[in-house]
């Protein structure tokens, strides 16, 4: 099969970014990955002479979380609870003409073309994202039963791959769903108890300082989300976060 | 040749040793300790929980990655679990077994020393690692929940789904993101160690490249850590991912550190087949597979274009149960994927490639119920129907074996400290604990004991000998080493740009790891690995003669990235082929034809070769030399595997 | 910088947690003035009463419109710093966006909002204000008895078929904004249980829509004839 690439291309995070138009060769294989099928485009563009598309990308396996575009509207493409390397070309019909951009979000800026900077969740973690236990000092695995399905749940929640498909869907670029999952995880296990409170208020804080959108309960995020993480765990984490501003007696300062 | 030192202590009960060692190491001063830096390159569980660590210790640390977040290494991707002599299930587990198995499991070829120290340690990493959140699966009444893998015949791996890995790092990095806000770790992502920095025989600092601007900046400090994970992607396809590379451990090398038993790779048996040309990477199925699927191919050559479903019951070969009744589909790793090479080398192998093998699990559904089999092995099946389009509840999977880990990597000593002081190596990128064959879930068990329990203690032994930087100032960016260091560096890049060739990195990397699969993949022997070698050398001219690398050294450049992992990889290959023929026994991972049993199972020499074999770096181009740790073993008796 | 404390209408979740108390009050309101205005169906005498029970009454009635204005003012603050935040958000629009799970409701919030509030405005000026009056219809203040007569004012004027469409606009909008609205409320406070959420979700819908019912019930039943003009 072939098809008609439209590609946000972009130098750097200061020029202006425009879109670019491809013809991929004609034997564009229905079970390359999507990535395979941009590494093919690459590879042309190279023994053309040109610079070839820049996207972020590793494990292609989704789990790493490093890959993510938007293919025709939809973060990570068409295909349900999916990462953009899990995306496979049978998704698509010969002849078709498909945009891709990067995901868009000011908290996001745009490195070149399709690959963003996502350092924003790293300092959303940062701020809160653990469990303060010393190396060594931990108390035998089995002293803190945890029920299965509390378990289960915090793993729902843990699933998240921090890929930012999340905030790329969201009309608001929030990236509440992202934070919400590890505030929750975290939050909702016995061990995570003692810094509850302190946790949520300084990631959200931190997640607001980030530029991100604020949710408006659009549940965009959950449809993009390749690890189907619920938005129950917003409400939830909404939940940590009044509860906590209103008994906390620490109050926690608003980052720079 | 010379004899190696492992320094391994041999006083005494090897179960108190561990202690004893920690004992007599040297503490630094807890007020001193933030005088010292440390450098440490790669987060995946090796590196973040060792920054995390001396991070809390109250180190200085620098670390370092090539990703976009110390959270994507990748550990990330490691499905099956953790093992730990726990003992929670009550069979039978003990830290001996664990010893042994690891022991024997490497097929004799690794310290009983290093790897009691490992199965010690591997009950705290479960503590540790629940105590930080990782949501391990549990039992109904809330204790943490075991399976069986990789045919041990003990309940004793942990696990969360099937993201181990993933849950485990994300705990690493929680923990490592928390000595970040601290201020005590600082955190240098998508920054590529490119070359290491030796000054008078010790190692004292990095140069990198940062990927976004193309900078090369030199990074000093007391000690270097490297934990930057295998070199599997040598092979091209493996199931590593795009980015590992053994460029910090290669440059390393060339800077004198050894690089022990490169030759010793480990080949998966459950992967999804290559499907074309344009494939990038191969995926990993989880072996649980192999607990209830059957594996097959047709008795016949003239049967393989069939459909599976057209061969009778008498026209399949069953050759796991066939030839191994008392494992039947269970064989270890090596044992399985050297099976299916030979089924395919008959010419019977299935698929359009012709390189495939049947896991059929038909059987399974008839005596379980769909149901039962889809609670067991839903997601992989769903992950397999995603990747190839088959339902495998109606048609068996294919599989085939791919690259997946390295035991080989830097010589260290039981300090995990390389034969270059200040240079400490952790995680895969060291060959310490698994010998010639690593057993599943054992290597995240590895990297964390390192990690979390090993090197803090060592590194802070080493430093407690030295004065700080901070202190001597006896080296700066302007000093002539790290001048020069910075130089080599950007005249590398420069080389790459400079070429202009017709080829572009992926086709030489693509022929490259064709070269190694084919001559020191699954079967090895003298004269394809004598062909290999050469040929490599031969690639590696024409690469810097033809290759073509696109844009500039002031931007992002992946291509430019990428080259500068080929041209290393380029390098080690050659040295893994090297290894490979000089090592002239079969063990583990490493089967070389010349030395099987009548039956074709693999052959050990323990006469001449129950030793590790360490290179080291005499010029490019140059024959390298090898240099001998002989292996003891006190505790372990020695015999042949069998499966049989 | 001087470092400043955290506090709850600083971020994004504590505007919305804003909105949400706000935006029940108002529901409350709604709730109560659906009800009232059922009375019409009563009608002239039980009606008026009513009306009358609620003038005389200033301390309620003053004290119900404090609550109610500052819960509007609120409700409207938020908003706008939140509508303007996640403008900020995403500086550079896609060039093609597909929706797949939002709903027209929520994403026409930003729209039937401010619309719901001419709509009061407008409607403050007829009924209570009744300085609309020249438009077709009057406005009467007293009736015979004395009491306020606004059983006659709604009467006359929702004999008029384009002030029933405007009003039955304005309660379509209404509806979209309170069948958004309702459910936002509980995800927006945390009230969600598993196992129930979607029980909760259903009710939150069914109140919406049965409040639009309820008021589209008066100007329809008098459009219709189902009220009787001299009650
Ligand atoms: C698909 C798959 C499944 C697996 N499943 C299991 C399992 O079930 N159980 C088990 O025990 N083991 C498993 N393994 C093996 C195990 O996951 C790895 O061996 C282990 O995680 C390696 O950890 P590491 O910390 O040494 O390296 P990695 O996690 O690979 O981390 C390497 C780090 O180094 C950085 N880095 C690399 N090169 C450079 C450079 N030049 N400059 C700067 N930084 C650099 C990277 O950015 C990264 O942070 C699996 C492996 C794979 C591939
Ligand atoms: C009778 C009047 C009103 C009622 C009962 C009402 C009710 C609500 C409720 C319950 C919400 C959901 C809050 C949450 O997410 O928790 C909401 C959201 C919202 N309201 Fe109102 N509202 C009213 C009037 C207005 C007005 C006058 C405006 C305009 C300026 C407005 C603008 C908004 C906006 C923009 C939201 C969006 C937030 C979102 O999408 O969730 N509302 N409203
Ligand atoms: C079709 C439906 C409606 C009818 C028939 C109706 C009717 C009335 C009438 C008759 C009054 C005057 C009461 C009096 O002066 O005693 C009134 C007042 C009022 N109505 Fe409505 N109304 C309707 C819908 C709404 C809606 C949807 C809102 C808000 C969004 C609203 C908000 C108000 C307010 C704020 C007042 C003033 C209350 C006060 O005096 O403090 N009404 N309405
Ligand atoms: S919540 Fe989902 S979409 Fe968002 S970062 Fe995590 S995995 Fe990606
Ligand atoms: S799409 Fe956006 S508005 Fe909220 S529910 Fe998801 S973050
Ligand atoms: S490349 Fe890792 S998730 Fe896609």
């Amino acid at each position: 099969m072939k098809l008609t690439l439209n590609v946000w291309r972009q130098k750097n995070a200061n020029s202006p970014g425009h879109f670019e138009t491809y013809e991929t060769p004609d034997d564009i294989n229905p079970d390359m990955s999507f990535l395979e099928m941009l590494d093919v485009v690459n590879q042309n563009l190279i023994l053309d002479g040109n610079e070839p598309i820049t996207f972020d990308h590793d494990c292609r396996e989704g789990i790493c979380g490093a890959c993510g575009m938007v293919v025709n509207g939809e973060p990570h493409g068409p295909q349900r609870a999916a990462t953009t390397c899990q995306l496979h070309m049978r998704k698509f019909k010969d002849g078709d003409e498909l945009w891709i951009e990067p995901w868009r979000a000011a908290g996001f800026p745009v490195l070149k073309d399709l690959m963003v900077d996502r350092t924003a969740f790293d300092r959303i973690v940062s701020a809160g994202g653990y469990i303060s236990v010393r190396t060594g000092s931990a108390p035998d695995a089995n002293e803190i039963p945890i029920g299965k399905e509390t378990a289960d749940r915090a793993m729902d929640a843990a699933a998240c791959i921090g890929c930012g498909a999340c905030v790329a869907a969201c009309p608001n670029a929030s990236a509440m769903l992202f934070t919400a999952a590890k505030v929750r995880h975290l939050n909702m296990l016995p061990q995570g108890r003692p810094e509850k409170d302190r946790r949520v208020m300084r990631m959200v804080a931190q997640m607001d300082a980030e530029g991100f959108g604020g949710c408006t309960n659009h549940l965009e995020c959950e449809a993009a989300c390749p690890k189907e993480i619920s938005t129950d765990f917003i409400a939830e984490m909404n939940r940590d976060f009044v509860q906590a501003m209103v008994r906390s007696r620490q109050p926690v300062t608003k980052p720079g | 040749m010379a004899t190696l030192d492992g320094k391994c202590p041999t006083n005494g009960p090897i179960e108190k040793r561990w202690e004893k060692h920690r004992f007599d190491m040297k503490l630094v001063n807890p007020a001193n300790k933030r005088k010292y830096k440390v450098l440490m390159v790669g987060t995946g569980l090796a590196g973040a929980s060792a920054a995390a660590t001396m991070g809390e210790l109250g180190y200085n640390v620098t670390c370092f990655c090539y990703q976009d977040s110390p959270r994507r290494a990748h550990s990330i991707a490691a499905q099956g679990g953790i093992n730990a002599a726990k003992n929670y299930q009550n069979d039978g587990d003990s830290v001996y077994r664990l010893f042994y198995d690891t022991v024997k499991g490497g097929d004799y070829r690794s310290r009983e020393s290093n790897v009691h120290r490992l199965a010690e340690i591997s009950v705290n990493i479960i503590d540790q690692a629940a105590a930080q959140g990782v949501p391990f699966a549990r039992e109904y009444g809330g204790l943490l929940a075991n399976r069986s893998f990789g045919g041990a015949q003990v309940s004793r791996t942990f696990y969360a789904r099937g993201q181990t890995g993933q849950q485990l790092l994300l705990g690493a990095y929680s923990a490592l993101e928390r000595q970040i806000d601290a201020g005590k770790v600082e955190m240098k992502t998508r920054h590529e160690m490119m070359e290491l920095i030796v000054v008078d025989g010790r190692a004292r600092g990095i140069v990198t490249r940062n990927l976004i601007t193309g900078q090369v900046e030199s990074h000093l400090g007391d000690c270097v850590v490297i934990a930057t994970g295998g070199y599997g992607n040598v092979f091209y396809l493996s199931t590593n991912a795009m980015g590992c590379n053994g460029t910090a451990a290669w440059r390393s090398h060339r800077k004198g550190a050894f690089f022990a038993n490169p030759c010793y790779t480990q080949i998966h048996p459950t992967c999804i087949p290559v499907k074309g040309n344009y494939q990038s990477k191969l995926t990993l199925m989880s072996e649980s597979l192999r607990n209830d699927g059957r594996v097959w191919v047709p008795k016949s050559a003239d049967d393989v274009a069939k459909a599976a479903g057209d061969i009778a019951e008498e026209d399949r070969d069953y050759y796991l149960e066939r030839r191994y009744p008392a494992f039947g589909n269970l064989v270890p790793r090596d044992v399985a994927s050297r099976a299916a090479k030979q089924v395919c080398d008959d010419g019977r192998g299935v698929g359009a490639t012709g390189l495939g093998v049947y896991l059929d699990f038909a059987d399974a559904i008839e005596r379980l119920g769909k149901k039962a089999v889809s609670d067991r092995y839903g997601n992989l099946f769903d992950m397999y129907q995603h990747i190839t389009d088959e339902n495998p509840y109606e048609v068996p999977m294919r599989i085939f074996p791919a690259v997946h880990y390295t035991m080989g990597g830097l010589w260290v000593d039981y300090n995990l400290m390389s034969n270059l002081e200040g240079l400490f190596v952790l995680g895969e990128a060291n060959f310490s604990d698994h010998g010639a064959n690593r057993l599943g879930a054992s290597a995240l068990m590895q990297g964390l004991a390192d990690g979390y329990f090993v090197a803090p203690y060592t590194v802070g032994n080493y430093l407690a000998r030295v004065q700080p930087l901070s202190v001597t100032k006896d080296l700066d960016r302007d000093s002539a080493e790290v001048k020069e260091a910075r130089r080599e560096v950007k005249g590398r890049l420069k080389r790459l740009l400079e070429v202009d060739g017709k080829k572009t990195v992926d086709d030489f990397h693509r022929e490259l790891g064709k070269l190694c699969w084919e001559h020191c993949g699954m079967a090895r022997n003298e004269s394809g690995l004598e062909k290999a070698i050469g040929e490599i050398a031969a690639l590696r001219e024409e690469f810097w003669d033809n290759v073509r690398v696109p844009g500039s050294n002031d931007s992002v450049n992946p291509e430019l990235e990428k080259a500068s992992r080929v041209s290393d990889f380029l390098e080690l290959g050659e040295l893994m082929c090297r290894d490979a023929l000089e090592r002239r026994e079969s063990c583990g991972g490493h089967f070389r034809e010349e030395s099987a049993t009548e039956e074709g199972e693999a052959k050990r020499d323990d006469e001449n070769f129950a030793h590790v074999a360490a290179w080291e770096f005499t010029g490019e181009n140059q024959v390298p030399i090898r240099h001998k740790e002989a292996l003891e073993f006190e505790y372990v008796k020695l015999s042949q595997r069998s499966y049989k | 910088m001087a470092t400043q404390t955290l506090s709850l209408p600083d971020t994004t979740i504590g505007k919305k947690v804003m909105m949400a108390v706000s935006g029940v009050v108002l529901f409350g309101f709604l709730i109560g003035h659906m009800a009232g205005n059922l009375q019409v169906f009563l009608g002239h005498k039980p009606y008026n009463e009513y009306a009358k029970f609620l003038h005389d009454n200033a301390a309620l009635i003053w004290g119900a419109r404090t609550v109610l204005l500052m819960s509007v003012a609120v409700h409207i603050v938020a908003a706008v710093q939140l509508i303007k935040a996640n403008r900020e958000a995403r500086p550079v629009r896609y060039k093609m966006k597909k929706s797949i799970a939002s709903t027209y409701a929520s994403k026409t919030m930003k729209l039937s909002g401010p619309l719901i509030l001419a709509y009061i405005i407008y409607h403050l000026a007829h009924f209570t204000f009744g300085v609309t009056a020249g438009l077709g219809y009057e406005h009467l203040p007293r009736d015979a008895e004395g009491l306020p007569d606004v059983y006659y004012n709604v009467v006359q004027s929702f004999q008029i078929p384009w002030l029933v469409a405007l009003y039955a606009i304005a309660q379509v909008l209404l509806g979209l904004h309170l069948y958004h609205g309702a459910w936002s409320v509980l995800q927006s406070l945390g009230i969600n249980h598993r196992r129930y959420n979607l029980q909760m979700r259903g009710a939150a819908s069914a109140i919406a829509l049965a409040i639009v019912a309820g008021f589209l019930a008066v100007p329809f039943g008098v459009l219709f004839g189902l009220v009787d003009p001299a009650g």
